[in-house]
């Protein structure tokens, strides 16, 4: 037993703007009478409507394919199957037909990708069933003539199936390019349509991988918070206090002062930013062009690690003057962990580059976002004990607590927090 | 005994489930397995003769009567089995003059029968005007341009397009159509008065012709509230065995309105692919109580998105019917019913529309059919009762 309309449900799913009435909750006073009635009843409703053929093309990559459902009776209205007059159409009848089907199919459906031809190869014959009967189900691949391996721009479908026979045919489209889905209706009311797929410009694939940069870098925690370790002093200054040997804190070499210039800390900044900038960008880069490959699990520990020593740093100096070479040395390693995210969003072969480039500047973008926000607020209260004991010490303590466990999970294979 | 109703609970909903997961496209199991049944076999008679006459308009597509006695025959399938791929194949036959300016008479009157089945009226009424300018003396031209006029409720010019006709058929067409003019602009009496007698004048008239001046009758006896007489004459209208899709739901909406549900699941009993047919099948379970209509109300609800995603808009008075009355949704029912009354203006429309302002309870939106009941006239009690108690609604 089939449903009907369940064809057209899940051709529909996922398609915006049209929802799916889903009977999700049935009460089982209502279920068992219902469940009786679809057992005994011959068969579905089937109904009179329009003719309609239900189209999916789906383009993934370089990959153009779909699926193509036509109903037997229009079929047979066509081109005959009901090969013994009988008035029924069995699998037998149509199986035999197949080639002549997918002959049929392929000679009113032509497809241009980026103005070029596509080839149709139609698939094994299948079934299903709509809500005014059986359909065949033909599977449907397309060679494209455009540059080899090239995401298509525009696709434009040509289509004329039963245009003779029935000028009130309609071919309900559906459209998937990406995680974009659209929905057109195709006849001999509009013959030739054409759709840009949403990647039309280079301009606009490079805004969208700017995009992605942004918004990793926000969600990045640890690449927030060891930029931020590294900042937490940029408004302070590692010496000794003036006049202190003749302060009963004598003893104490030198502590984290409030940095008396601005300019002096925005230069502190400025390294720091631009050396982690640097390194990550080399990385990345290189990463993506496959040059050097790190396995993910160690690049991903190491940047934990390099979370903690930062952080540690700020409680227990090691290297005051140099942080710029320690954001360079570990940016390396972001870069790692940024290119990682790249190859999951999937990049276009061709338009590398530009991807490249614009994510790499949507983290620099979002890197200086949070610096925008940081800086003024740290060198307005610099001065604060609560900023330069408190912030420094407690802040990157804890900051070292957290990117310490991170380590331990990525390091060892562990799940040990919640996010 | 608890424990064994969750067992139940659970079977069946993993029953549906997996009923539902098996709606996928599949391979049939053997090769006799039957997909589907069309409409025809081959040796059928009626089936014949369509064949025949396609095959005479393939041999010559470019002989205009050919073409018009095939797209004709198409025309008259719609009529009786309430399917429109037949107005799909009617529009190909015509295809080498569907798109002129002015194409041959009878393909222009054909024209514009297609043209009001899509409720392209406008270009109808234009088809069908530019024939009678030529023509004078087309009954038939005259008669759809009634037909359509009453359908937007411009009842002068319906009321012109009678008399025309009347002057060239026979009295029996000529007093039903007058008289559904007069049913619809406050003189119903008059009108069912005149058609009893013109059904009794012509007793040998042809089945087609009873079987409109009955349904008319049948109407407007009802309207009136006369409904022994109501029935007396959708009876004589079945007895003629002809098969109409608008006479069965008339007849349905009528034994639904006197709650003899009972009557309308053996009436249409297999009639489940008209939507027309199969609206009223599931309003006459809902009323029954059995069997469950939620099967049918489904189905239907599939057909009307089936029929969204192609921009049909066709169908919205039975969308809004469903709506109201089987999903309990009188907000989007509301809506169909304005945008449906916008275009079609009969008594059925204006009553979907009422019945959906009442149970939104938004009085406001009933404005229009009220007005046009003020503005015709129109005699009918179910439509005053409506209209009453919109008007009690605070």
């Amino acid at each position: 037993m089939t449903n009907p309309g369940r064809a057209a449900a899940r051709w529909l799913a996922g398609t915006p703007g049209l929802r799916w009435r889903q009977r999700r909750t049935l009460a089982l006073a209502l279920a068992l009478p219902m469940l009786l009635a679809m057992l005994l009843s011959a068969g579905p409703a089937r109904a009179h409507k329009p003719s309609d053929s239900y189209l999916s093309v789906a383009v993934a990559g370089s990959q153009v394919s779909g699926r193509w459902d036509i109903a037997l009776r229009d079929l047979d209205f066509a081109i005959g199957l009901d090969a013994n007059g009988d008035g029924d159409i069995t699998w037998g009848e149509l199986r035999a037909r197949h080639s002549d089907i997918a002959a049929y199919a392929q000679a009113r459906l032509i497809v241009h990708s980026d103005n070029q031809p596509c080839v149709l190869t139609v698939g094994a014959q299948m079934v299903d069933e709509h809500t005014d009967g059986a359909y065949s189900v033909l599977p449907l691949q397309w060679a494209c003539l455009g540059a080899a391996g090239a995401t298509p721009r525009s696709l434009a479908l040509e289509y004329r199936l039963f245009a003779d026979l029935d000028p009130q045919h309609r071919g309900l489209l559906k459209l998937s390019a990406g995680d974009l889905t659209r929905t057109a209706v195709l006849g001999p009311q509009a013959p030739v349509q054409s759709f840009d797929l949403g990647q039309a410009s280079g301009w606009r694939q490079f805004v969208d991988y700017a995009r992605e940069g942004v918004w990793h870098i926000w969600i990045g925690f640890d690449h927030i918070l060891f930029l931020l370790s590294l900042l937490l002093p940029a408004v302070l200054v590692w010496q000794r206090p003036q006049g202190a040997r003749r302060s009963p804190a004598w003893g104490r070499a030198a502590d984290w002062l409030p940095v008396p210039r601005a300019s002096q800390a925005l230069w502190d900044v400025l390294r720091i930013v631009t050396a982690f900038t640097l390194a990550h960008s080399i990385t990345l880069t290189l990463a993506t062009l496959g040059v050097v490959v790190l396995p993910s699990r160690a690049v991903e520990a190491t940047i934990a690690a390099s979370v903690v020593v930062a952080a540690l740093n700020n409680v227990f100096p090691l290297f005051t003057g140099r942080r710029w070479a320690v954001a360079f040395g570990f940016g390396l390693v972001h870069g790692f962990g940024f290119a990682s995210v790249l190859a999951d969003l999937g990049l276009p072969s061709d338009a590398l580059a530009l991807a490249l480039v614009g994510f790499n500047l949507g983290v620099e973008a979002g890197q200086l976002a949070i610096v925008a926000v940081f800086l003024p607020l740290a060198y307005a209260v610099r001065r604060t004990v609560l900023y330069r004991q408190g912030v420094r010490i407690a802040g990157s303590l804890l900051i070292a607590l957290l990117a310490g466990v991170w380590f331990a999970e990525r390091a060892f294979n562990l799940v040990l927090l919640p996010f | 005994m608890m424990i064994s109703t969750q067992w139940v609970s659970k079977a069946l909903l993993l029953l549906l489930a997996s009923s539902a997961a098996m709606a996928a496209p599949f391979v049939p199991a053997s090769d006799s397995q039957v997909l589907e049944r069309l409409p025809a076999r081959a040796s059928d008679p009626r089936a014949q003769e369509m064949q025949a006459l396609r095959l005479a308009w393939r041999q010559q597509p470019a002989d205009v009567d050919r073409a018009v006695r095939l797209a004709e025959r198409y025309f008259d399938a719609v009529a009786a089995e309430g399917d429109p791929r037949y107005i799909g194949y009617a529009q190909a036959a015509l295809a080498p003059w569907w798109a002129l300016p002015a194409p041959p008479a009878p393909v222009r009157l054909l024209r514009a029968k297609l043209l009001q089945f899509d409720h392209r009226f406008d270009e109808a009424l234009a088809d069908l005007d530019a024939v009678l300018r030529d023509d004078p003396g087309n009954g038939a031209a005259w008669s759809w341009r009634a037909a359509i006029h009453m359908v937007r409720a411009n009842y002068s010019q319906a009321r012109l397009s009678c008399e025309q006709l009347a002057q060239r058929v026979t009295p029996l067409i000529g007093v039903a159509c007058l008289a559904q003019v007069d049913a619809a602009t406050g003189r119903a009496d008059t009108a069912a008065a005149a058609l009893r007698q013109a059904l009794a004048d012509a007793p040998d008239a042809d089945a087609a012709q009873r079987l409109w001046a009955l349904t008319r009758l049948a109407e407007t006896e009802e309207r009136r509230g006369a409904h022994a007489a109501a029935e007396r004459a959708f009876g004589q209208a079945l007895a003629l065995n002809v098969d109409d899709v608008y006479l069965l739901a008339a007849y349905a909406d009528f034994l639904l309105d006197r709650g003899r549900p009972a009557e309308v699941l053996t009436l249409l009993k297999d009639r489940t692919r008209a939507d027309l047919l199969l609206l009223r099948l599931a309003l006459a379970a809902r009323a029954a109580g059995a069997p469950p209509h939620e099967p049918w109300t489904r189905t239907l609800g599939e057909r009307f998105d089936a029929a969204a995603l192609r921009g049909d808009t066709t169908h919205r008075k039975e969308a809004a019917r469903y709506q109201l009355a089987l999903r309990g949704q009188p907000v989007p029912a509301l809506a169909l019913a304005r945008d449906n009354f916008a275009e079609q203006r009969e008594p059925a429309d204006a009553r979907v529309l009422l019945e959906a302002a009442l149970a939104a309870r938004q009085p406001a939106s009933a404005a229009p059919a009220l007005q046009w009941m003020r503005e015709s006239g129109i005699k009918s009690v179910v439509l005053q009762t409506l209209a009453d108690q919109i008007k009690a609604l605070p």
